[in-house]
């Protein structure tokens, strides 16, 4: 039942947001901020309490928490939501990235209040019904229904550019790109259930018995297609660089609240999406399409790290530094072991501590300087008091510098490639150059050089300074000790790692590089 | 006896129509015809259930009364419901005669619900001229408004020349096979094999059905006549008279086995993929929500005529729930324009700048019409998603790739048009002089019509299981 809660909470609280907006501006953040506060207590609850050393020696999954009901029994749908280590790291990042993103907002969002915080909710709540629902409808369901609000973020209190009109297309590129490659999945997920239908002559939608199909009744050549229906929805939303074209337009004109979320948890719906379906439903098909999986994700490191070299709008920046690092993620992904596995959670945490940070030091200099464009800064560093400093430490995680989370979860990653995949790791390395390079960039064009006038700006108040440092500090003990994390994570991606390596049968050519 | 009960419903709507006229001769009362008229089509839609307790059963050679006919009375009965409602609204600053606008209604109610119960073609024809007869003249109803007349006559003329390509069709079938009746014509359709004069038939046949879908190449009527006609008589069009005889051709396809004709099946084929695609393409650069309207729903007909295609597995089924998600969702959408225009005085506010920033001045009437636009496109958390998934899902299972492509295709682009309502909806106005419902719009009776709509779209798109046993239930009659 307490699953049931994490998803209506974030619900029932925007709508208490929208309808508190009628007593006046503030009674809306602090619902907000008091639901996004239960959210994460609850969530750590869970965790303090849970068992999550679990392992089963068949790759079975072991849920620590499920709840079922009876949805559409038409298909055999059925509301069935399950929690493991996976989706219990992934729920603890969204309500701490929800908590930040209420924080973060609220000097920036000053007109109808209610309703942003309405959409920010419903998103939050979205996100957490990805990462809860096993059922498969239910997760389309939810999948797709995350969009809307984020879609109205994005159209309505987003920054227009200079075209005017440009935020309502960045939102309407965003849902479009993302909504059909959905459509897509839809139709893998229907080919699998009628697949089901044809074997056993019932309808469902359930993982399990999905999964025992995609496994035992296909074809390779209809696994491969599905698999890539399931793969083209998922490198929509991480981006994978083919697919990536509306993420730097999205995260540009969308507001700091959006940006938070977009970077932070919709990107990992992504990553979470293959660690929990496309995987473990089509592990043939899966190692088949690896070595084009780790060329798109080659392809994404360089790209989006050159890409971000030669940005002058801070947020466009970060954003394809997110398309950078996500490349690492799906190498991590795909080659399959235990360790580059865990290391890919490791950096999806880091990544969306890293990327909220430093788009709320974005919003931040926004907030004060009225513009984005790094040429318009420069020389930052003694005009604002206490911004500069915090920026450093995010820039550095970003970086992947040792004792930050980002390098823990890069190491782990491309160490765990190594054994399979030795190139693939060396030029991925190659990475890390452009990223201390354009890391060194922000630095360099916001923060030092000649400054444009001399009048200080206004230093961090409390709110903000609490906000950094607390993000800061996670940054750190993830670095330094994420041994927490690894644990929780352990059983289910040992799972998945089971899964990908029963299925490499010697009759499987090994296709390397 | 029972003969008798399994059409009362169709009795009754005549009745209310011959009673509505009498009491227009008798005393002019707009309120008065109006509440008659709705106490009528309530009555009917009860007596559909008396019909079902008869179900099935053949009234004389003409009618049948079976699920799928129950299914789309029930339908046609509460789009009209929802049209008489909303035209009250919409027609009470109107000046001359109000009152024939309910005559019309009523009768054009009873042709639709003949038209579902026909099994005979002499019963098609004459329910489908009963259905379109009153329409025309509900579509120039404001005949001072020039659009209202051009909308009028060119539907007259348009339908006029459809009518006799059914005619012409049904003329060479009789000739081949001497037989009238669905389920003889099927039977020698059957023996007969791929005969050219009788595919040239239901050839103009389909033609002449095609154009009252408004299926492309027979579309070029649609945007007119809805942008130009009256609101509630454009809802009324879109909603009630194409459910009508979207379900007499499923029974002609059914009883008629002509698509296993591998030209007749791919050219169907051919026709849903082109129409899905040209609808929703053709939406995109609309500045009329009403014209808009016309090209989705010519888009929507096209994913509906998927399921007729394909006409085996989940179809029926699939046609079922897509109807009723449809039908609600046009009336949503209708409604809230109509809602918007009324009363009535000059040409309806359907442009879109009429929309802009409303969400800042009527939340609720602007969350209906987000909530149908999502719908529409269907989004999850509204009817219109249960719908798109059925449509994928019988194209998924019969691997009709291509088909399924199309839809998938369709939607991507159908989102566009259908966002750019939505954010025009939200975005802040500047200064420019508007039309506006007005104040007291929710606690009026087309105010409630609108706002249970949308109540309806959600709850079924969240809770869909009551909507697909129904179906199912009725699909199995």
């Amino acid at each position: 039942m307490i699953l049931v809660c994490l998803i209506l909470i974030p619900f029932i609280g925007g709508l208490l947001c929208w309808q508190a907006e009628r007593f006046g501006e503030q009674p809306p953040r602090w619902i907000a901020l008091g639901t996004m506060l239960l959210e994460l207590a609850l969530v750590l609850g869970v965790w303090w309490h849970g068992d999550y050393g679990l392992n089963s020696a068949q790759g079975a999954s072991d849920w620590v928490l499920e709840w079922r009901a009876a949805w559409i029994p038409r298909f055999g749908i059925e509301v069935h939501l399950a929690l493991d280590g996976l989706s219990l790291i992934m729920i603890a990042l969204t309500g701490l990235l929800g908590v930040l993103a209420v924080v973060c907002s609220w000097h920036e969002i000053s007109r109808r209040i209610g309703f942003f915080h309405l959409n920010l909710l419903w998103i939050l709540g979205g996100v957490v019904g990805v990462f809860l629902a096993i059922d498969l409808f239910l997760f389309f369901f939810f999948w797709e229904m995350m969009l809307v609000p984020m879609y109205f973020l994005i159209a309505l209190w987003g920054h227009s550019g200079s075209t005017g009109n440009t935020r309502i297309q960045a939102a309407t590129k965003f849902f479009i790109y993302t909504q059909a490659s959905g459509l897509l999945m839809l139709v893998a997920i229907l080919g699998l259930v009628f697949a089901h239908h044809a074997a056993t002559g019932e309808y469902s939608f359930s993982y399990e018995a999905l999964r025992h199909t995609a496994q035992n009744e296909l074809s390779p050549q209809m696994a491969w297609w599905l698999m890539l229906g399931f793969f083209i929805a998922f490198a929509v939303k991480m981006p994978v660089v083919p697919l990536h074209g509306w993420l730097p337009d999205a995260h540009a004109q969308a507001p700091t609240a959006g940006s938070v979320d977009l970077a932070g948890i919709l990107l990992k719906t992504a990553a979470y999406g293959m660690l929990r379906f496309a995987l473990p439903l089509f592990p043939e098909a899966s190692q088949a399409f690896a070595p084009v999986a780790m060329g798109l994700g080659i392809l994404g490191i360089f790209y989006g790290a050159i890409l971000a070299c030669g940005q002058h709008d801070l947020k466009r920046l970060v954003a394809y530094s997110s398309i950078s690092h996500m490349g690492f993620v799906l190498i991590g992904i795909y080659s399959g072991t235990e360790l580059a596995l865990q290391g890919v959670v490791v950096l999806m945490v880091a990544h969306a501590f890293s990327a909220s940070g430093l788009f709320i030091i974005s919003g931040q200099l926004y907030e004060r300087l009225h513009t984005r464009d790094m040429r318009l800064m420069g020389g930052l560093w003694g005009r604002i008091k206490g911004l500069p400093g915090i920026a450093l430490c995010f820039v550095a995680a970003s970086m992947g510098i040792p004792g930050t989370a980002n390098f823990v979860g890069e190491f782990l990653v491309l160490f765990g490639t190594f054994d399979t995949w030795p190139w693939v790791v060396v030029v991925a390395s190659g990475g890390f150059v452009l990223a201390a390079i354009y890391s060194l960039f922000i630095m360099q064009r916001v923060y030092f050089g000649p400054a444009k006038e001399d009048t200080p700006l206004g230093g961090l108040d409390g709110r903000e300074i609490v906000m950094m440092l607390g993000l800061l500090a996670l940054v750190l003990w993830v670095g330094l000790y994420p041994g927490p994390l690894l644990d929780t994570s352990e059983a289910a991606m040992q799972n998945v790692e089971h899964i990908m390596t029963l299925e490499e049968t010697p009759a499987m050519p090994e296709e390397t590089p | 006896m029972t003969s008798l009960l399994a059409l009362s419903p169709l009795i009754l709507v005549c009745a209310t129509a011959i009673v509505v006229m009498l009491t227009i001769a008798w005393r002019r009362c707009y309120d008065l015809t109006a509440t008659l008229t709705v106490i009528g089509l309530n009555l009917a839609l009860a007596a559909q259930l008396l019909a079902w307790w008869q179900a099935p059963l053949d009234v004389t050679s003409l009618m049948t009364v079976d699920g799928l006919s129950i299914f789309g009375g029930v339908l046609i009965l509460v789009a009209t419901l929802a049209c008489a409602t909303l035209g009250h609204a919409y027609l009470e600053g109107a000046r001359g005669p109000r009152e024939e606008y309910y005559l019309l209604l009523l009768c054009a109610a009873a042709g639709g619900i003949a038209l579902v119960s026909s099994r005979h073609l002499a019963s098609l024809f004459f329910s489908l001229e009963l259905l379109s007869m009153p329409l025309y003249g509900m579509l120039a109803y404001t005949y001072r408004e020039r659009g209202a007349l051009e909308a009028g006559i060119k539907y007259m003329v348009l339908s006029a020349a459809a009518s006799a390509f059914l005619l012409f069709g049904m003329a060479l079938l009789y000739a081949r096979t001497g037989h009238l009746d669905f389920a003889g014509l099927g039977g020698a359709l059957a023996s007969a094999g791929g005969d050219g004069w009788l595919l040239a038939g239901i050839g103009m046949m389909l033609i002449g059905l095609g154009f009252k879908l408004s299926i492309v190449p027979f579309h070029l009527w649609t945007p007119d006549v809805y942008e130009g006609s009256p609101a509630p008589a454009a809802t009324f069009l879109a909603s009630a008279s194409k459910v009508a005889v979207l379900i007499v051709l499923l029974r002609l396809l059914q009883s008629a086995p002509v698509t296993q004709d591998a030209w007749f099946h791919s050219l169907l084929a051919v026709l849903a993929f082109v129409t899905m695609l040209a609808g929703n393409l053709l939406a995109l650069m609309q500045q009329d929500l009403k014209r808009l309207l016309g090209y989705s729903s010519i888009a929507h007909f096209g994913y509906l005529l998927v399921a007729l295609v394909i006409n085996e597995g989940l179809a029926v089924e699939t046609a079922g729930i897509y109807l009723v998600t449809y039908v609600l969702t046009t009336l949503g959408a209708f409604g809230v324009v109509t809602l918007l225009s009324s009363p009535y005085g000059g040409a309806d506010a359907s442009r879109l700048h009429h929309y802009r920033g409303l969400f800042w001045r009527r939340p609720y009437l602007t969350a209906v019409l987000t909530v149908m636009m999502l719908s529409l496109a269907g989004i999850p958390l509204t009817a219109g998603f249960i719908g798109k998934f059925y449509i994928v899902a019988v194209g998924v299972e019969a691997s009709r790739w291509w088909l399924v492509g199309g839809v998938v295709a369709g939607s991507a682009i159908g989102l566009f048009y259908y966002l750019r309502v939505m954010v025009t909806l939200f975005l802040p106005e500047p200064g420019m002089q508007r039309r506006d419902a007005t104040t007291d719009w929710a606690q009026r009776a087309g105010g409630v019509v609108v706002l249970a709509l949308a109540a309806l779209v959600v709850l079924l798109g969240v809770y869909p299981a009551p909507m697909i046993d129904w179906i199912r239930l009725m699909a199995a009659t």
